[in-house]
């Protein structure tokens, strides 16, 4: 009987703070709160938009918030229509229930393509970073950019809409930790003893796709293979020693500065 | 013996007060399993055993099946439909809510209705509707707007058009309505948004309300002890996969969904009845008989909206009548289905958020820590896909997400009339920080699986009903929601999010044939047979693709 009333208050007290946070953000510039409103945001995304649009995101076709993709939008201002409309023909309700302060941090939180940690990582000058990552760090001879460099690992052309300060740094230091599972390195073992080797791009249950040491595109049928290894270690190493952390800072800046073409 | 005539003249009464050229009797309803070249129910008859008896294809031929005919959905996203298939013609619903009969010979379309919704429905996680009922010459739809339609299965023209429930409350209509005798029931989803949710049943003829019965009690009613303050009023409780009946019984079984607010049990202390449990009513008045709750006090979001799957097996030497049951929660359970009792359970995937059973099969609940992960995770060990019960094998079949758990955070939330009412989340357990988990069942997948069997991975998983052990597991490697379809051929049906359309040895789980369709398979096959010859179907991506035996 009695049990739910503080906690009731306790709602009431938490979504009052939310507001109050949302309204001081509102005084800056609408999609460029502050640390504390990019929080707010981050709490209503999970509880009204993720189930849809997902963690990260990028679950519905064709849109990646945290990137800037969209279908239809463009500006804070459309962001704020689409909300209140809705696009019922794509099965997206309207978010006319929500305040316009719980909006702007919603948007904010999108804009700052869902990072509400930015602390702790220092970010150094990207000028700098771009010729560590060509020279010292030999970045290029794995990854690509913007159509030069290698296809052994993941294109880096869009990696700075992906990937938190925070992220990169763990995998500039532990790569081995931070590399995703889709891009694990793979050696397949063919029925007639052919050996392909190769970093996973795609896979199922009766096929894998990969990309193999001379950047041909292979598809392989399970059933095909005496064996299949799928690595949990990678080829990147560590910078943890080889680069300083004002060079480790720089890489970090360019990664950041990379948001496609 | 009385009482079985009184029922048996109530049902010729039934029968007798439709015209006699009508299409889909009471008694062709009660017999459906017995006229195989039909697709009479949403899920094949009232056991719901989505087993039929066709056996052209068999595990011998499987291999020699061929595309027949493909039908395009202009419309996009998950396509969670199963049709109906009568005396040739297929009934089927597209999103958000259109009815489409066609020539389930050619695929060549007789009519499409298409029902307006208001605007504002609210669907927490995918406009979708499963598929309509049919009685006499008459189909029945519930909308996302939270309207019973019924239609003209000739021109796909209105009858009548009743209100269920106010859609500015997120009440929706997602399931196929279940036709017993002469009413045509249904249930209603928003538990993401705070309703109290109910089944309830409608005349047949004039769409007029018989009887609603509340899966949350109110104040002073039976069950409402389970519940603490006021929390009753939004507590959830959604209804929105379809249910069963069993004529001798004359009880009709229904799944209830989670509590509400999903995540934050503390703000509703008590077992909260009747969510997360099944529930067994009357369908001539809706009250209840018995209920069985599977996950009292839910944080978890185990919804019990599956399929009842009704089967009478023996059971430590006696013929019971059971209901079979793999649950959202990870267990699967055997109950009696006349009066509720707890014959068994046990997990089919990891479980963790419980240890074992007490004696009255309520779970031992062992919560774990803040920031640790519980298994099964938020969609669950299974969810709504549809399961399969043979006879002939004796097996259950379950589609089964493994090795998948989510972190699941709590916080309070107030009620807002038609707001999101979830009091936390739930976030996939993943290898590292930035790895992609995989969409939910709202989104449209994703060719690419990025997210990988790292984070789960799909199954289909044949239980032994009286051991509760898996007696074959065919892995997947992306997850699954496609339902599970099985016939006297021992040919099993299924598919999954990667859109390869998998044909099994139902007794050994060993791939017949298969093909890539391209698309999610997110809804359960359907068979039937025209002309003498056997048609299975199968929703992939935007495509509905429809096979036979190469001739």
């Amino acid at each position: 009987m009695h049990g739910t009333r503080p906690l009731l208050w306790a709602a009431v007290v938490f979504t009052l703070a939310a507001r109050l946070a949302a309204q001081n953000a509102t005084q800056n510039q609408q999609g460029q709160g502050d640390h504390f409103v990019i929080e707010t945001g981050a709490r209503l995304y999970a509880g009204q938009c993720s189930a849809c649009h997902g963690v990260n995101g990028d679950q519905i076709t064709g849109v990646d918030l945290r990137a800037g993709r969209f279908l239809t939008v463009r500006t804070d201002e459309d962001l704020t229509r689409l909300l209140a409309t809705g696009r019922p023909a794509a099965g997206m309700p309207s978010f006319e229930v929500l305040h316009t302060d719980e909006v702007h941090a919603i948007i904010a939180y999108i804009r700052s393509a869902f990072d509400a940690t930015t602390d702790g990582v220092r970010i150094g000058d990207a000028r700098r970073g771009a010729a560590v990552f060509e020279g010292k760090g030999g970045c290029a001879s794995c990854h690509r950019v913007n159509g030069r460099g290698a296809y052994l690992a993941t294109d880096l052309t869009e990696i700075g809409t992906v990937r938190t300060p925070a992220s990169l740094q763990r995998a500039l230091v532990n790569p081995a930790q931070a590399i995703l599972p889709g891009n694990r390195p793979v050696r397949a073992v063919t029925r007639d003893g052919r050996t392909i080797r190769g970093r996973r791009v795609n896979e199922d249950t009766y096929t894998i796709q990969l990309i193999d040491e001379q950047s041909r595109l292979v598809s392989l049928f399970k059933a095909d293979l005496r064996s299949l290894e799928v690595s949990s270690t990678t080829s990147m190493p560590s910078y943890e020693t080889t680069l300083t952390p004002e060079e480790r800072a720089d890489v970090i800046a360019y990664l950041l500065s990379l948001k496609g073409r | 013996m009385k009482k079985l005539l009184t029922r048996l003249v109530a049902a010729l009464l039934v029968a007798a007060s439709y015209r006699l050229d009508a299409q889909v009797t009471v008694d062709r309803l009660l017999r459906a399993a017995d006229e195989p070249q039909n697709w009479l129910t949403y899920s094949g008859g009232y056991s719901s055993q989505r087993y039929s008896l066709l056996r052209q294809i068999d595990t011998a031929n499987a291999k020699n099946l061929e595309l027949k005919w493909m039908m395009q959905n202009q419309v996009f996203g998950p396509w969670e439909s199963s049709p109906l298939v009568v005396d040739g013609i297929m009934y089927l619903t597209q999103r958000p809510n259109d009815v489409i009969a066609l020539d389930a010979k050619t695929g060549r379309m007789f009519w499409l209705y298409r029902y307006t919704n208001s605007g504002r429905q609210q669907v927490c996680c995918g406009a979708q509707n499963r598929g309509v009922a049919m009685l006499g010459d008459t189909l029945f739809m519930g909308t996302l707007d939270a309207h019973l339609v019924a239609i003209d299965a000739k021109n796909g023209k209105p009858l009548w058009n009743v209100l269920v429930a106010d859609d500015k409350l997120a009440y929706s209509i997602t399931l196929a309505p279940l036709v017993v005798k002469d009413k045509v029931i249904v249930g209603v989803g928003g538990a993401e948004y705070g309703i109290r949710g109910f089944v309830a049943a409608y005349d047949s003829r004039t769409g007029r309300e018989l009887w609603r019965f509340y899966t949350i009690p109110g104040s002073g009613e039976p069950g409402s002890e389970t519940w603490s303050g006021q929390a009753w009023e939004h507590g959830g409780g959604s209804v929105w996969v379809t249910g069963s009946y069993d004529p001798a019984l004359n009880l009709t079984y229904w799944g209830v969904g989670n509590p509400g607010p999903d995540w934050n049990p503390d703000q509703r202390p008590g077992d909260n009845l009747y969510t997360d449990s099944v529930v067994a009513l009357d369908p001539d008045t809706g009250k209840l008989k018995w209920h069985y709750q599977f996950t009292p006090n839910d944080g978890y979001d185990y919804d019990s909206v599956q399929v009842p799957v009704l089967a009478d097996l023996m059971w430590k030497g006696t013929l019971t009548k059971a209901m079979l049951w793999a649950n959202r929660n990870g267990n699967f359970y055997v109950l009696d289905r006349e009066n509720g009792k707890f014959l068994s359970g046990s997990p089919f995937v990891k479980v963790n958020w419980m240890s074992g059973f007490d004696e009255g099969g309520k779970p031992i609940q062992t919560p774990q820590p803040a920031g640790m992960p519980t298994y099964p995770g938020v969609q669950g060990g299974t969810n709504w896909y549809s399961p399969s019960y043979s006879p002939r094998t004796g097996l259950f079949y379950v589609s089964a997400w493994e090795n998948y758990g989510s972190i699941y955070r709590k916080e309070p939330v107030e009620y807002e009339a038609g707001r999101r009412f979830n009091g936390g989340a739930g976030a996939t357990v993943k290898p590292v920080p930035d790895a992609p988990v995989m969409p939910g069942p709202a989104a449209a997948r994703s060719p690419i699986n990025t997210w990988t069997n790292a984070v789960g991975n799909g199954a289909v998983i044949a239980i032994d009903p009286r051991t509760g052990q898996a007696k074959w597991k065919f892995q997947m490697y992306d997850v699954t929601d496609a339902g599970i379809l099985t016939t006297a051929g021992d040919v099993l049906f299924t598919g999954g999010r990667e859109g390869y359309f998998h044909v099994l040895d139902a007794r050994t789980g060993a791939v017949l044939w298969k093909t890539y369709l391209g698309g999610a398979i997110m809804s359960a096959p359907v068979t039937y047979s025209i002309d003498g010859k056997q048609y299975v179907i199968v929703n992939s991506g935007n495509v509905m693709a429809t096979f036979a035996l190469r001739e």
